[in-house]
């Protein structure tokens, strides 16, 4: 008897406990989707971090954190190494398809200066709809085949894109739609879910440990990641777009890649673009 | 196509200080693609930089350097305005050649 009242007694505290914790929470936070709040504490989470480093500098990546790494980037920059793909890309974008038609009808302002809109919510088909799937859909419609989403032609045309928006503010939009925020919604889980046998999440790496070293490597911030893409990766002899950097993260934390261009990663790019908005595109970069 | 060589040289009076990119696969003939089979080699075998007539540089290379490689170097001499003459031949044969007038 003794033993069962004192259960009930703890039991009793405990619940009362509880109570007065959840009353201390401003009412709903915990539930509540709200985008703008998380940008503004996302893009002061890196300023605060790295009061050194200047806010528009976050879109280079690991440049941004280390004085070294910055000063042989700018050298490599007079000379970068995804000129030749820039190249194939501007080619690409203006040659016409077997129809006559070009990239340039499929896109607003004829595909120039438009990378910070992407990717954005299409409304009618209730989904995220990101650069690289609007780029293949195009060659779709027009009927050629579709690109591979990793490299090569994806990321030549990615390269394009993004260099004629260099500088341009991103700018992602949410529409006052339920499953517009529910898509940016499980992005962000995505980003914070741990994940593969090392049993990391983006966020581990990406927004925990920035500027440490990861072998030989210096992690990037998550802040502006998206805007210098495409990359050339040294590592890889080539270009890479962002469904190959999400691909390749997930397989080296052990984890089992979705297919590019899967629901869930280009929920995670809505949701890791639209918190890094305002900084500008810097892409296509050069990455070691 | 395109030329695959980029140069850019420029003179600081004393020196020519010469920066160039070469867009080439650099195979080394031991790697297998995703069937399994090996990409034959297929790389640079020397290339030269010439000024004036002469040979202000020049490197033979094997399977060992990486894609697309990238050099920078500097001679002395060297005007503004002058050309500065950049080749290469790999080991298929293939060659090409491009001029760059020194800045």
């Amino acid at each position: 008897m003794k033993l069962r009242s004192a259960i009930y007694l703890a039991s009793a505290t405990l619940a009362f406990a509880a109570l007065t914790f959840a009353s201390t929470l401003p009412s709903g936070a915990a539930d509540k989707i709200d985008p703008v709040a998380d940008a503004k504490a996302f893009q002061k989470f890196f300023t605060d971090k790295f009061p050194k480093v200047k806010y528009e500098d976050f879109v280079n990546g690991p440049y941004s954190m280390n004085e070294d790494l910055h000063r042989q980037w700018q050298e490599k920059e007079q000379f970068p190494p995804y000129e030749f793909s820039l190249e194939m890309g501007k080619e690409m974008f203006s040659k016409p398809f077997k129809n006559g038609k070009t990239y340039e009808d499929c896109f607003p302002n004829k595909g120039i200066g438009i990378r910070q809109n992407y990717p954005y919510f299409d409304e009618k088909e209730g989904k995220v709809i990101t650069l690289e799937l609007a780029l293949n859909r195009c060659r779709e419609a027009n009927g050629e085949p579709p690109y591979s989403y990793v490299k090569d032609e994806m990321a030549a045309l990615t390269a394009y894109m993004a260099f004629t928006s260099r500088g341009k503010p991103m700018d992602i939009k949410i529409p006052d739609d339920p499953r517009a925020l529910a898509a940016y919604e499980n992005g962000k889980e995505y980003f914070y879910t741990r994940r593969g046998q090392l049993n990391f999440s983006c966020a581990t790496c990406h927004v925990q440990s920035p500027g440490e070293r990861i072998r030989a490597e210096i992690l990037a911030p998550a802040l502006g990641i998206v805007n210098a893409m495409p990359i050339y990766r040294s590592e890889w002899s080539g270009m890479g777009t962002t469904s190959r950097r999400f691909t390749t993260c997930n397989s080296q934390i052990r984890g089992v890649p979705l297919s590019p261009q899967d629901d869930e990663y280009r929920n995670v790019e809505y949701f890791l673009s639209y918190v890094s908005n305002g900084l500008p595109i810097s892409g296509p970069g050069a990455r070691p | 196509m395109a030329s695959t060589i980029r140069v850019r040289a420029t003179s600081s009076g004393e020196t020519t200080e010469v920066q160039a990119l070469i867009q080439h696969p650099m195979d080394s003939g031991f790697i297998k693609d995703a069937k399994g089979e090996i990409i034959p080699a297929h790389f640079i075998q020397q290339l030269t930089f010439e000024y004036d007539g002469k040979n202000v540089f020049t490197a033979d290379w094997g399977g060992g350097v990486s894609k697309d490689p990238y050099v920078k170097f500097a001679f002395k001499g060297g005007k503004k305005g002058d050309e500065l003459k950049v080749s290469w031949v790999d080991n298929k044969g293939a060659t090409d050649t491009t001029t760059a007038k020194i800045q």
